[in-house]
């Protein structure tokens, strides 16, 4: 489905990222993960030929994505990007119909109202249909956005931190809905931050420090005690968790008292 | 298209043939609107006569092309602003905002001072102006709007100034201070036929990139996403907003305001879908312009004012009251 293969990437004279190998089948969800300015980022925008890479390559389906126009990388790619914030009043319908544009080519067809249609219902975003976007919360704001990504019937998904300024409650709903999208066959690629949300969400997770994967693997082959003081430099004590049969990974803090000074 | 947006336009569309046959009728003599919509209509089918010839010369060559070039003009003004504040995503934008006034201004008194003709000065040195701001802006085949925005007020304040020193310098500079203000006291059938071709022109390409430019609200890297060619639409939009643009600028002047609050109110009544913002804001521009030159030709008996002066003097203050209306961001 998707193959990453030797790839680099240069913002000018910096070399952001170093010969990232990466494979993802079916219906896999995959965590990438890694401190800030590790190359997160730059790894979707390259996977989306928003940056064009310095070498490598970057295979869909068998076709090189040099050799697809915005439109075609479009329809096999979705992304969700870090920081949404749409200030025109568009309605939710509208908003999410704007996910079928590379099949539109004027003005929107019976199918793709459908498409639209199915995916908001599908998404339980149908109440909030003919809100305007302006007036949504962030949680709300951030199911329509992944409804607009679905709606563009991508094979990938990429997730750009998608749930970082979320609540809790909020962060489940949104990586429940999209693990039921990965089920169904789609590869999902999501940068995320919260290290146990990842291990039980996560079939495979990506660990980049500046520019160069660290390690790959399962959450537990990656998430190690070693791999996250090498990447985050913080130490960490990693536990199971029973109920879930995933793993827990608990930052190792200093007693509140002994940092006060 | 909501059902909504669709009465709207059919609505605009019957105030804008009022407005030419009601705006055609009043004038210093005085024809009445119905005597005018026949002597209208005998253009094209047979009426009998109730007129005499003086009325209808007065209608058909003088009055209606003028009528005519002013709805072209706030027509082509209003569709390259709201092209304008959606591509650059800016609530200051309009026609004029990357330098094609100064352009076409300097044009216009270059042709004033060297006795050449006006409308196609005018018209050369918008495109060129453009054309010069584009090229300045393109950075690794990309032209990021701040930029352009930064090189429209670059290029356009030194062509301003060329302008200036010219005016300094003539020896009849009002020839060059009124067209700067802006009037249509110039109409005739060969600009209104010259202006209707590029400006139909203009504004249906414009159209044809509505979705696209819908999209682009959602901003650029995020429309680059969903698959739109950014750059190619911003090279598409410019071009065709220049045109209209241009087309307008060398047949009237500079007649400000109307490309910027026209498309803002149609915005507020019809929201910002291009699909009906468009066609909304093409036709109440037409409808704002050719009420504002009657206003114009009319309201002083010895004297017509500048058209110019007239938008900015009625649309400055109906565009603060909007603004302290709407509490909330005006733009959103």
């Amino acid at each position: 489905m998707l193959k990453i293969k030797d790839l680099n990437v240069s913002y000018g004279q910096t070399q952001v990222l170093q010969e990232i190998g990466l494979s993802a089948t079916e219906g896999e969800f995959i965590g990438i993960i890694g401190p800030n300015g590790s190359g997160k980022t730059t790894l979707l925008k390259a996977i989306t030929k928003v940056l064009k890479p310095t070498s490598g390559t970057i295979v869909i389906d068998g076709t090189n994505i040099e050799k697809m126009g915005s439109n075609e990388i479009a329809k096999n790619v979705a992304v969700v990007s870090q920081v949404v914030s749409i200030n025109f009043e568009f309605t939710v319908k509208d908003i999410v119909l704007m996910g079928r544009n590379p099949y539109i080519k004027s003005s929107e067809s019976v199918e793709d109202i459908n498409i639209a249609n199915d995916v908001m219902e599908k998404t339980n975003i149908n109440f909030l249909k003919d809100r305007m976007i302006t007036q949504l919360s962030g949680g709300e704001l951030q199911r329509v956005i992944i409804a607009r990504a679905l709606t563009q019937t991508p094979k990938i998904l990429l997730l750009d931190e998608p749930t970082s300024h979320l609540d809790i409650t909020n962060q489940i709903e949104i990586l429940n809905l999209v693990k039921k999208s990965s089920t169904k066959g789609m590869v999902v690629i999501a940068v995320m931050h919260d290290l146990n949300l990842a291990a039980y969400y996560c079939d495979k997770i990506c660990l980049l420090r500046d520019g160069c994967m660290i390690s790959i693997g399962t959450p537990k082959q990656v998430l190690t005690p070693t791999n996250i003081e090498v990447a985050f430099n913080l130490p960490i004590e990693v536990m199971n968790n029973d109920r879930t049969n995933s793993i827990y990974v608990m930052p190792i803090l200093e007693p509140l008292n002994e940092i006060s000074d | 298209m909501a059902k909504f947006g669709k009465s709207i336009i059919f609505i605009l569309v019957l105030l804008l043939i009022t407005a030419i046959i009601t705006n055609t009728a009043i004038g210093s003599t005085n024809i009445s609107p119905l005597i005018t919509a026949k002597i209208l209509l005998a253009r094209y089918f047979f009426i009998e006569p109730t007129w005499t010839s003086s009325q209808e010369i007065i209608i058909t060559n003088i009055r209606l092309p003028r009528v005519l070039l002013g709805g072209l003009v706030g027509a082509a003004l209003s569709t390259a602003g709201c092209a304008m504040q959606g591509l650059l995503k800016n609530p200051m934008a309009d026609p004029y905002i990357i330098g094609m006034s100064s352009g076409a201004a300097l044009g216009a008194s270059l042709a004033f001072m060297l006795l050449l003709p006006v409308q196609i000065l005018a018209f050369i040195m918008a495109i060129i102006t453009i054309f010069i701001v584009y090229n300045i802006s393109v950075i690794g085949g990309k032209v990021p709007v701040d930029t352009l925005l930064l090189a429209g007020i670059a290029v356009g304040s030194f062509l301003a100034a060329i302008t200036s020193l010219i005016i300094f310098l003539a020896q009849s500079p009002h020839q060059i201070i009124f067209w700067l203000m802006g009037g249509l006291w110039t109409a005739n059938w060969d600009k209104v036929k010259i202006t209707a071709i590029l400006v139909t022109i203009g504004i249906i390409m414009l159209y044809r990139y509505s979705w696209k430019l819908n999209v682009m609200l959602l901003g650029e890297e995020e429309a680059q996403y969903l698959g739109v060619n950014v750059e190619h639409v911003k090279q598409y939009v410019l071009v065709f907003s220049a045109l209209i643009t241009a087309a307008a600028v060398s047949v009237s002047g500079i007649i400000g305001f109307v490309g910027l609050i026209i498309p803002h109110i149609m915005r507020i009544l019809v929201g910002p879908d291009h699909r009906i913002l468009f066609p909304a804001s093409t036709l109440m521009g037409a409808i704002f312009l050719i009420l504002t030159d009657t206003f114009a030709r009319t309201i002083m008996d010895s004297v017509e004012l500048p058209v110019g002066v007239v938008t900015a003097m009625f649309g400055a203050p109906f565009f603060i009251y909007l603004l302290r209306k709407r509490r909330d961001n005006l733009y959103a």
